[in-house]
Order: structure tokens, then C-alpha cells, then sequence
């Protein structure tokens, strides 16, 4: 897989498979992203995280993926990789 | 408690109860190790994939097994962490999906 462009972003849990998954996956398709762990954050930025993560899935659930414009709810690593690959 | 530890006490549980534990161990004791962070953090077992508020009545709907894992396994065969799952799933007998938030978004922990 080549390398995207694509900005990504990951809002995940410390304590959750799914997402320590969801990172690995990331990895091993060598490509550059961040990650916010929500359950570690305190007091106001953790308001502040919680409604961004919102505002891309109000379900608030993890992992939420945002790579460029579309965000994946939860870890599908065909998703994942089709939103890499266009 | 370890991982290794409470996995042998849930493997009973889990059989007492008509389902299993996720045939990967190694997911399981990941999922385990989260369960006992949570505890550490918060005093309560809230299920690791979900945020907890960290107050013990905010989170009692998510404390482990957590109240929608029952409808989870008879429907998907799997709770929503895939820890506890049915026979059928661990089997390959039945689609293995993505299992879809059952708790209400006015629940999930906002503080």
C-alpha cells in the first residue's frame, strides 16, 4: 500500500483491543497518524475531545477513525484500508 | 490479579452462564489486563471498550459483563468487546461483524 496523504486521526480508548488493533493496523500500512487515548484526558480537554469526537460520531464509541474527510466508527480493516487506498 | 488469574475465574463464569471466552487467548488477556485498569482506575470493572464516567452508578449498564452483552451474543455472538461470545462464534459458524453500540448515546460518560 502506498503511503496516503490523507490527514488521520484517532480518538481510542487506553483500556480497548479494538483500538490498540486499529493502531497496529495503521502501522503496519507504514502510514502517519495521530491518536488521542480520551480516557487518559482530564477536565476541560477532555470536554473539548469529547464533543470533536462527537461532532464525527455522536454515538461516541471507539475507535472513531477520521482519515481525510470520512470517519470509520469502530475497527474494519477493510474500511480502513479501501479509505487509504482512494 | 493478573490477566492469566481472571481469565481462569471468567472461563468458569462464561460456562456457568451458556456462553465462552474468545478463543484468542491473546486478545482475551489484552481485553482482561483493561478490565483490571479499569478497576485499578475507577474501583469498578466497566468494560474497557467503552469510556467510563468512573462513577459507579453512571457506569453500572457498562461494569462486566455489561447489561447489553446478553442481547449481543443471542443476536451477534458476541458481546461488544468480543470477550464473552457463543459457541457458534467461536466455532466459525456464524459471520464474525462489527458489533453495533446497543447503550444509549445519553448514557456514554460526558465528565
Amino acid at each position: 500500500m502506498s503511503p496516503t496523504q490523507k490527514r488521520i486521526k484517532v480518538f481510542t480508548l487506553s483500556t480497548c483491543i479494538h483500538c490498540k488493533k486499529a493502531k497496529a493496523y495503521l502501522s503496519e500500512c507504514q502510514v502517519p497518524y495521530e491518536s488521542v487515548d480520551v480516557d487518559l484526558m482530564k477536565g476541560k480537554e477532555r470536554e473539548s475531545i469529547i464533543a470533536e469526537v462527537s461532532r464525527y460520531n455522536p454515538r461516541l464509541t471507539f475507535p472513531t477513525i477520521l482519515i481525510g474527510e470520512e470517519v470509520i466508527v469502530g475497527f474494519n480493516e477493510e474500511k480502513v484500508k479501501k479509505a487509504l487506498d482512494q | 490479579m493478573t490477566p492469566e488469574e481472571l481469565y481462569l475465574i471468567l472461563s468458569r463464569y462464561a460456562q456457568s452462564q451458556g456462553f465462552q471466552l474468545n478463543k484468542d487467548k491473546e486478545m482475551v488477556l489484552e481485553i482482561l489486563a483493561g478490565l483490571l485498569e479499569n478497576e485499578r482506575r475507577y474501583g469498578h470493572r466497566s468494560c474497557p471498550c467503552r469510556l467510563a464516567s468512573g462513577v459507579r452508578e453512571e457506569d453500572r449498564d457498562i461494569i462486566c459483563p455489561c447489561v447489553y452483552s446478553r442481547q449481543d451474543i443471542a443476536e451477534y455472538g458476541s458481546c461488544f468487546c468480543g470477550l464473552y461470545v457463543s459457541g457458534a462464534w467461536n466455532e466459525d459458524q456464524i459471520e464474525k461483524v462489527s458489533i453495533p453500540e446497543r447503550r444509549p448515546p445519553r448514557k456514554v460518560a460526558l465528565q
